[in-house]
């Protein structure tokens, strides 16, 4: 029973997985590309190392696997978020600014 | 299965290597170079040699993607164009590539149970090992106690380089430079910052001491300790980070691994065994064995921690003061 859940964890994990890297191809700007990457990211992370957690014998590897989830889920949107802010301070337009032509206000 | 990953592996990392050698971009290509450290790394993991896949992801797609992002800012991020004819750079490279070939044809096939290397060396570090070292990490025996004069050879390496790097560029002073540096505007950057930071040397110290149960040891937990502190020169700016760990203290500490690793071999002389031969430090053989290996694994890991961040030291104060020229 527990193997079922586990596979179903990993599985829309791997796909939330494959939705991102298709969204880096598909997504038309920076903006959205970073979007895409890290939500994605952030879901399929705690899909698969919960996925992970359910094969273990709820032991040290468990441990482990909740410490790596916790560093993931504190580094991986940071480094989005500094990703994004940065191509900002480039000044770097969204689509819909480019679109309207609209000068982009500093934030 | 496993064969599908190494070839799938393998594929990518074939792909990485020919973007690296046709992208102009330097930028892109350092990080191609980190993938394609996590690749190899990947495959390591497949092979189940851990220790080597920890040392691959840790020097090669950590520490050294930080070095050579702190050289492209001081040398600019475009390739430029070479005007030399390259008939015969090509000539020598295909020559030399066909002469290896042929000799990787009389050597023994990979992972033939035949191979001279499984017939006597691995049977003897894998029977022996146990009773005269004694710590389960097999790969931490052999490369502290067996091969130890090999692993002193590498610290002396990483000495050098360091050594070498500082004679050309030199560290930066301890409080000459009062100019504002670092991240301000990034709040979000900076907490996260100076939450993870006390995690990661922490890990570094698990990595350096637990390097006898399990995978790592010195060169992994030196670098991982010297990724800390890159972290905070960069979010905080490096003269806050210099505070931190001045670059006379790191320059004593290159030195001090190397001489801890050294002198662990020279008490062992005086003990009237072998160099590094570490069943004479305590009564008990074995115990002696754990000694010697903790204490050479720390002159290890000091001498990488030290090394790695006066690299880094060195390349960050030199973009420093071109910013404020």
């Amino acid at each position: 029973m527990i193997e079922i859940i586990s596979s179903v964890f990993l599985i829309v994990g791997a796909f939330f997985s494959l939705t991102g890297a298709v969204g880096i191809f598909k997504f038309p700007d920076f903006f959205t590309r970073v979007h895409a990457a890290s939500v994605t990211d952030s879901i399929s992370t705690i899909l698969i190392i919960f996925g992970l957690i359910l094969r273990t014998d709820f032991d040290l590897v468990a441990v482990k696997l909740l410490f790596i989830l916790i560093f993931m889920l504190l580094t991986s949107p940071t480094a989005s978020h500094a990703l994004a802010k940065s191509a900002r301070h480039g000044g770097l337009l969204t689509l819909a600014e480019t679109r309207s032509d609209k000068k982009v206000g500093d934030d | 299965m496993a064969e599908i990953i190494d070839l799938v592996l393998l594929g990518m990392l074939a792909i990485t290597a020919f973007n690296i050698i046709f992208i102009k971009d330097l930028f892109t290509v350092v990080m191609l170079f980190g993938i394609y450290s996590f690749l190899s790394a990947l495959i390591f993991v497949n092979l189940d040699a851990v220790d080597v896949a920890f040392t691959e992801a840790a020097v090669g797609a950590g520490i050294s993607t930080v070095l050579m992002l702190g050289t492209l800012a001081l040398t600019g991020r475009k390739e430029k164009a070479s005007s030399h004819k390259t008939i015969l750079p090509l000539l020598v490279v295909c020559v030399t590539g066909a002469a290896l070939i042929y000799g990787t044809l009389d050597m023994p096939l990979f992972g033939d149970p035949d191979n001279p290397a499984h017939q006597h060396v691995a049977p003897r570090y894998i029977e022996d090992s146990p009773q005269e070292i004694g710590i389960p990490n097999m790969v931490t025996s052999v490369l502290a106690s067996y091969r130890a004069f090999d692993t002193l050879g590498e610290t002396a390496v990483v000495f050098a380089a360091a050594i070498g790097v500082l004679s050309l560029l030199g560290l930066p002073k301890r409080d000459r430079a009062t100019i504002q540096s670092g991240l301000k505007s990034h709040l979000v950057l900076r907490v996260v910052a100076k939450m993870i930071i006390p995690l990661i040397v922490l890990f570094a110290l698990y990595v350096q001491f637990h390097g006898d149960y399990g995978p790592g040891g010195g060169f992994q937990a030196g670098v991982i300790a010297a990724a800390a502190l890159i972290l905070y020169a960069l979010v905080f700016g490096l003269p806050m980070a210099t505070h931190v760990v001045p670059p006379r203290v790191l320059k004593a500490l290159a030195a001090l691994g190397v001489l801890i690793y050294a002198g662990t071999g020279v008490v062992s002389l005086f003990l009237s065994a072998n160099f590094l031969d570490y069943s004479v430090l305590a009564e008990d053989p074995v115990a002696g064995q754990h000694i010697g290996i903790i204490a050479i694994e720390l002159g290890v890991g000091i001498t990488v921690f030290a090394a790695m961040l006066c690299i880094f030291y060195a390349f960050a104060g030199q973009t420093e003061r071109k910013n404020i020229q």
